[in-house]
């Protein structure tokens, strides 16, 4: 069994296509699910009887969930509707983006990392220090301001690993979006492991790919850790 | 008719939790031996496990099940092949089990790490000082005690795991996703056959929260907590 | 000491089974069961169709035990030469491309291409030219995704490949596909569906061997060339006995039998 290298050379132009795809899959639901969980987290730590209830279900669903099976739901099941299919003939410009497959993806994504983020989001709140919300309110700070000055802050500095944590599992999630025909990183290795049939050569540099863009995230974290966390570091001798 | 598909579509559920529950084992057993290794003595060894799980963690589950499935069974072939042996039938139930449990070994091996860390030396010192071999030490008093610690981040690690399984259907295992997403083609009706196949998933989760909160109480006898 | 048992039972389990000795009197047949009507799933999990009825007859002929193996189609040729089965029946076109990795027997049937719109869309899904910008659907790892990539995403067509023959019409009838291209059967029996109503079959027929290969053939893996002559005996047989077209008369109203037979 030899590893051919001449196989990677000759596709990696469909590789870097493939690490486009996936980079801004990425980072669209990322940003999405985090402009989305901030609400939600806060809601949910703030346990408004029926609002937070109906959160709760919302994060209960997608995290218990496979978002594999969301993912095809959104494409695949959407798609079956009469009723949608019939938007789509009449030109509709917002249902129309439930035919693009990337549109699918970013939904399925962000709506499950937002899931996630609101979940850390909340549980970060709630371990805020009872002081510090007393010496917030004995400054006679409104909800908003204590919000925004004390306990947001405070809670983004603790949810700093959960976070990365749940980036990672997105970055490697994604990979799941050659399901509804999206030519990302891993769907590069499907077709130029079902081109050559060559398992090795495929995968092989499809992993590293992964783990370099694993190292380059935890990698950012580290420095953002530096920056916000610098308090907590132990002092140099 | 659609209801037709449901018997094959809770044979599928009862392999899902087959498969989960074997490769939950399979994990299990790859972590204690990764959390055992990065504690260990020897360089080497520290090293070793040390790679696996950041590699391991590095891949995403489905790059990682395509490479062990086509390459592994490639190899292992080439291998028989080139030392004249019999060509070995490749059972994709347990390479999927396998698989699942390498993976996740690296993830339950930090769990087990942190879990370790947290029984109080002093145990295991008291343990020898009463004639206890190693083995004894190891079994009746570092992992009763390091089960508590370690449970809620092996259930957080099961529930991933249990969802995880769905991407066998990826690769072509027959588990209730697989069946749920052929059922909907041939139906024509994918949105109500993924909608089963969530609401079984949920039911999933529901039975693993109320077994977790048991073994919870369980391992967590005796433990005296402090009024908040 | 349990431990290390357990995983030594694994590892038994796992690499279980050494296979048959080569009389072939145990054949393990690839099938995808996801392209109707040659290959099928029944709800309670059955492999039925041509393909299927053809293996039967070919084990029976042989006197051979089949087992059948489902597996999706993007790693069907992996599989057979990692020996997960021994054979190919799954309408698999006989291609010189394939042929590099693997043998086939000779074709047991030929149906020209057709490409699938919606009736009254008049697209001239014969020229590439004029296919510019619209949204072509295949399934991956085929002849027919092959022809399209080369002659139409060239020219500016918008080519998606799906896993499945199912997930392609389901996309054209969603309106997410302007055309779809597959055999001419595959097409009948989509068009015979309550989801085939309003589509048609357009264009010429696409029949060229540079592209479409020989027909639908048996595949095995090079060093198998026993299996291959057997099974090649058999396809023959079959037709000479007349076995073959009573299975074609179950299926299709008309001969699919290759013509050119070589």
């Amino acid at each position: 069994m030899e590893f051919d290298v001449n196989i990677i050379v000759t596709t990696f132009p469909l590789y870097l296509r493939g690490l486009g795809t996936t980079l801004q899959l990425v980072a669209i639901a990322l940003a999405c699910g985090m402009l989305l969980a901030l609400p939600l987290g806060v809601i949910r730590a703030m346990e408004y009887p029926w609002l937070g209830r109906m959160v709760g279900a919302y994060t209960y669903f997608f995290r218990s969930t496979p978002m594999l099976v969301q993912l095809l739901m959104v494409y695949y099941g959407f798609g079956q509707f009469k009723w949608l299919q019939a938007q789509w003939d009449a030109e509709n410009r917002f249902w129309l983006l439930f035919r693009e497959p990337y549109f699918c993806a970013c939904l399925a994504f962000s709506l499950n990392t937002a899931a996630y983020t609101a979940e850390i989001i909340a549980g970060a709140i709630r371990n805020s220090p009872v002081g510090e919300i007393e010496a917030a309110k004995a400054m006679g700070m409104s909800w908003s301001l204590r919000m925004r000055r004390i306990i947001l802050p405070g809670a983004f500095r603790r949810m700093m690993q959960s976070y990365s944590n749940e980036v990672i599992l997105m970055l490697q999630g994604s990979a799941i979006a050659s399901a509804v025909t999206l030519n990302d990183l891993t769907g590069a290795g499907r077709t130029v492991y079902a081109r050559f049939y060559a398992p090795f050569e495929a995968f092989v540099f499809t992993g590293l790919m992964y783990l370099l863009l694993t190292f380059i995230v935890l990698g950012l974290f580290k420095l953002a850790e530096r920056k916000w966390l610098a308090h907590l570091r132990p002092r140099g001798a | 008719m659609w209801y037709d598909y449901l018997g094959s579509i809770l044979e599928g559920a009862w392999l899902t939790l087959q498969l989960s529950l074997l490769s939950l084992l399979c994990a299990i057993v790859f972590g204690l031996l990764t959390a055992s290794a990065r504690l260990a003595p020897v360089a080497a060894l520290r090293w070793l496990a040390a790679g696996y799980t950041t590699v391991i963690r590095g891949i995403p589950d489905i790059v990682l099940m395509l490479l062990v499935f086509f390459g592994g069974q490639m190899l292992i072939n080439d291998v028989a092949y080139r030392y004249d042996l019999e060509p070995i039938e490749f059972n994709p139930f347990w390479a999927g089990i396998v698989t699942i449990g390498f993976i996740f070994g690296a993830y339950f091996g930090e769990t087990f790490r942190g879990a370790f860390m947290a029984v109080p030396r002093g145990q295991l010192e008291a343990g020898a000082a009463f004639g206890l071999s190693s083995w004894q030490v190891f079994s009746r008093i570092l992992v009763p005690q390091m089960l508590r610690f370690a449970l809620p981040g092996l259930g957080n690690n099961w529930l991933v795991l249990l969802k995880s399984t769905a991407i066998v259907s990826m690769i072509g295992l027959t588990d209730m996703t697989w069946l749920a997403d052929q059922a909907g083609r041939s139906t024509r009706q994918p949105f109500l056959f993924y909608l089963i196949v969530c609401v079984l998933y949920m039911l999933l989760t529901a039975c693993s929260g109320v077994v977790l909160r048991r073994v919870d109480v369980r391992y967590n006898a005796g433990v005296v907590k402090g009024e908040l | 000491m349990k431990k290390l048992l357990g995983i030594a039972l694994l590892g038994a389990t796992l690499v279980s089974g050494m296979a048959q000795a080569k009389d072939w009197t145990l054949i393990r047949v690839g099938i995808e069961a996801a392209y109707p009507p040659f290959n099928e799933l029944t709800p309670d999990k059955k492999v039925v169709g041509f393909d299927k009825d053809m293996a039967d007859a070919i084990c029976s002929y042989l006197k051979a035990k089949c087992t059948f193996v489902i597996q999706d189609w993007d790693g069907m040729i992996p599989a057979l030469m990692s020996r997960r089965f021994d054979t190919i029946i799954s309408s698999m076109a006989s291609t010189a491309e394939r042929k590099q990795k693997i043998a086939f027997t000779r074709p047991y049937y030929n149906t020209p291409a057709f490409f699938v719109i919606k009736k009254g869309s008049n697209l001239n899904v014969d020229s590439p030219a004029a296919m510019k910008g619209k949204r072509i659907g295949v399934q991956s790892a085929t002849i027919h995704q092959n022809y399209v990539n080369e002659f139409y995403q060239k020219a500016g067509a918008e080519v998606t490949a799906y896993q499945s023959l199912d997930q392609v019409y389901m996309d054209l009838v969603a309106g997410r596909l302007d055309a779809v291209l597959f055999g001419s059967v595959e097409n009948d029996t989509f068009l015979a569906s309550k989801d085939g109503a309003g589509y048609v079959m357009a264009g010429k027929p696409l029949l060229d061997p540079k592209w479409f290969g020989e027909g639908a053939a048996i595949a095995v893996r090079k060093e198998d060339g026993d299996l291959r002559k057997r099974l090649d005996d058999a396809v023959d047989a079959l037709h000479k006995n007349g076995t073959y077209d009573k299975i074609r008369k179950k299926y299709f109203a008309y001969d699919i039998w290759p013509k050119s037979g070589s």
